[in-house]
């Protein structure tokens, strides 16, 4: 366009209005033609502070680092010590969340599995129940009791290393779930005992304990019937983590997994995605606080998630007081979800690579987060279960390499001072202080 | 017969008593004294054993029964027979709130009456209780039966699945997607069976069938608020 209109005035440049986005008003239009909001997978989209806002200092003439490569820095985790006869060990601290068999494939499942075995971590169920597939394939297996109980059996119980109670999501503090109609196979509405081919809820609330009295009881009957021989973890979405944190202590926890808004989720409205829930970022010092207060920190180990993507945001936990992280978005993307190799494949679905999030329609080209044979008989589990291996031994390595440069021969010795942040945003929410200067936001004694 | 005295012994040496039943022992019927309110007594068991308390009981007892017989001589505290997959639970009392929630088989018997959230989410037990149920009964019921001799409080059924529900007397209100159902023979004889089961002497044909109206079934923007 020209910027002169012909009568020679020059003429003002169109502006895109930053409220009025291009992506906000396509939104406007699409709701006036359904009616109906967005349902979507994955996690937040917007940028809100994160881990990317935090650096390491590394060592100095104060720090003394140790040899990278040779010099031993640890990385096991043991989960479970407060209560439970047989606490799960891990090589590393990096587990994999907790995904439905509904959401994801039978042979996802397994790869989430053989995955995590060969990297000595645990995986996790899902709403949906324990599946052959997974039970078979991970070493450690958690077992979540949601408020669904879709598929929930004794048998399964014992069978699990460990049992999560599910409080609630990061992506969705508050909310239940939704499985399309397109994705109950026979298998899914039997394990989950409802008819094929009906879009299925999952509960918000749990249907027989509503607060943390009552909770401290459902925790004794749970560890009755395992005999108190597994750990028994409590999530919870990133909504008010220093009470819910004290809460979740008080009714028996041996862990705590708190999970930020950023984390992913099978299904749920855009809406409850983008704004609902608090950062991880704004999370995990307020859960260590509470930890702290209590005198259990480190008794009552305490695992963080909500875009953990790299060995420095696996590091960056472990510095503010997390004893092992959670990944689920990371991991399917390890797997093969949103691979560029299936482009022509999403066009098609009227999306692109990295931004395929319809992941309640069962129409992944990638074969993961589908029932359906055809797409399914893409993805090999072995190969896929080799990928996150690979990915999993990378974030290790790299969580090691700036905890050694730390002059840390543990992960878990990685704290707090060894961090600077770049924005107030961060300083504030993580308690670190603004590089160059000694200070962060509400310090104790600043007078801000 | 053993004679178990829970405030003597303590709740993990009963409970690990009667997991090791299935297995080390022919000792078949328990006794249990001073229950005084205890939360999850004979919780996750799995053998064909008869269990009695004797008195009243506090949250989840017989929470994921198999196969075992539970008979509570008393009330019974929120939750009772939570998730039970077989075998029968009896409570000669009231049963509180969410008793046989989740629920997934076997027979749950209340002589008196239930509270609220009865029957909640229950994927497949059968429930008959001979007195009334609070309000929010068979909440999100999936299937399965819940017969009630008596009175149904308010919501009765919302957003139920396939589990079936007989009332024999009013219902204060339904819940969404509950509706009144045509009792067809086939149901008769059901509810007969579940009646005799239950040790009710009630006629079926005094009873009415509620269940799915099936329109929430699909998502529909008109189905949320
Ligand atoms: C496909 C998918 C399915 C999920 N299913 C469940 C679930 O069944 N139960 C649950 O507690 N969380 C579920 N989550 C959330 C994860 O357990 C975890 O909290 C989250 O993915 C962590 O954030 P991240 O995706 O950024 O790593 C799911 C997440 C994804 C991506």
């Amino acid at each position: 366009m020209k910027d002169v209109k012909s009568n020679g005035i020059p003429r003002t440049t169109p502006i895109q209005s930053a409220t009025f986005s291009q992506s906000i008003n396509a939104e406007i239009r699409r709701a006036a033609a359904t009616g109906i909001y967005d349902i979507r997978g994955g996690g937040a989209k917007r940028k809100v502070p994160h881990f990317d806002d935090l650096l390491f200092l590394g060592a100095s003439i104060s720090r003394y680092p140790l040899e990278g490569y040779r010099e031993k820095c640890e990385t096991s985790v043991t989960l479970g010590t407060r209560h439970a006869e047989n606490p799960i060990e891990l090589d590393i601290p990096i587990t994999i969340a907790g995904m439905s068999f509904g959401a994801l494939s039978g042979p996802a499942k397994e790869a989430l599995g053989r995955g995590a075995t060969l990297a000595g971590t645990s995986t996790t169920t899902g709403d949906g129940g324990m599946t052959q597939e997974e039970r078979g394939h991970s070493n450690k297996l958690v077992y979540q009791y949601l408020p669904s109980r879709y598929g929930m059996n004794p048998d399964d119980l014992r069978k699990a290393d460990a049992i999560e109670v599910v409080v609630g999501q990061g992506a969705k503090p508050g909310g239940g779930g939704m499985l399309l109609g397109q994705k109950i196979s026979d298998r899914v509405a039997e394990m989950r005992n409802l008819p094929k081919g009906i879009d299925q809820r999952s509960a918000c609330r749990h249907p027989d304990w509503t607060g943390p009295d009552d909770l401290e009881i459902k925790i004794l009957e749970l560890r009755e019937i395992t005999s108190w021989k597994v750990p028994i973890y409590i999530k919870v979405g990133g909504a008010r983590p220093y009470f819910d944190t004290t809460l979740a202590v008080k009714a028996g926890a041996d862990v705590v997994v708190l999970d930020g808004m950023q984390g992913g989720t099978a299904a749920t409205q855009d809406v409850f995605i983008e704004h609902v829930g608090q950062p991880i970022l704004a999370c995990i010092r307020e859960a260590v606080r509470a930890l702290q207060d209590l005198g259990m920190h480190r008794e009552v180990q305490l695992v963080v998630s909500g875009g953990v993507r790299t060995g420095a945001d696996v590091a960056k936990c472990m510095a503010l007081g997390a004893d092992a992280v959670a990944i689920g978005t990371a991991a399917l993307i390890a797997l093969g979800d949103n691979d560029p190799r299936w482009e022509d494949e999403y066009q098609k679905l009227g999306t692109t690579a990295g931004a395929y999030d319809d992941w309640h329609e069962g129409n992944d080209p990638a074969g993961i987060t589908t029932q359906d044979p055809d797409l399914m008989a893409r993805f090999d589990p072995i190969e896929g279960g080799r990928r996150l291996n690979n990915y999993l031994k990378v974030m290790t390595l790299e969580a090691q390499t700036i905890a050694r440069a730390c002059g840390k021969n543990h992960l878990h010795n990685l704290e707090p001072e060894d961090l600077c942040a770049l924005t107030m945003e961060a300083a504030a929410m993580a308690r670190i202080p603004l590089a160059g200067t000694d200070w962060y936001p509400g310090k104790p004694g600043t007078g801000y | 017969m053993q004679t178990f005295d829970l405030e003597a012994e303590g709740l993990r040496a009963l409970n690990s008593a009667l997991h090791a039943q299935a297995s080390t022992t022919n000792q078949t019927v328990w006794d249990v004294v001073n229950p005084k309110g205890s939360h999850a007594i004979a919780v996750g068991l799995d053998a064909p054993i008869e269990v009695n308390v004797k008195g009243s009981t506090g949250y989840y007892c017989a929470g994921m029964n198999k196969q075992a017989t539970v008979h509570v001589h008393g009330s019974a505290g929120p939750g009772v027979a939570e998730n039970m997959m077989s075998g029968t639970v009896v409570i000669e009392g009231d049963a509180s709130q969410y008793a046989g929630a989740t629920g997934h088989g076997g027979t749950l018997i209340i002589k008196g009456n239930a509270s609220s959230r009865c029957g909640i989410s229950m994927k497949g037990i059968d429930i008959v209780v001979h007195g009334n149920v609070g309000h929010m009964s068979a909440f999100m019921a999936q299937s399965g039966n819940l017969v009630v001799c008596g009175d149904a409080g308010d919501a009765l059924g919302d957003s139920i699945y396939e589990a079936r529900l007989f009332v024999r007397g009013s219902v204060k209100s339904l819940g969404a997607d509950c509706i009144e159902k045509e009792m067809r023979p086939e149901h008769l004889e059901i509810l007969a069976d579940l009646l005799e089961r239950g040790g009710c002497d009630a006629k079926p044909e005094e009873f009415k069938r509620y269940g799915s109206a099936r329109t929430l079934y699909n998502f529909n923007i008109d189905n949320a608020y």
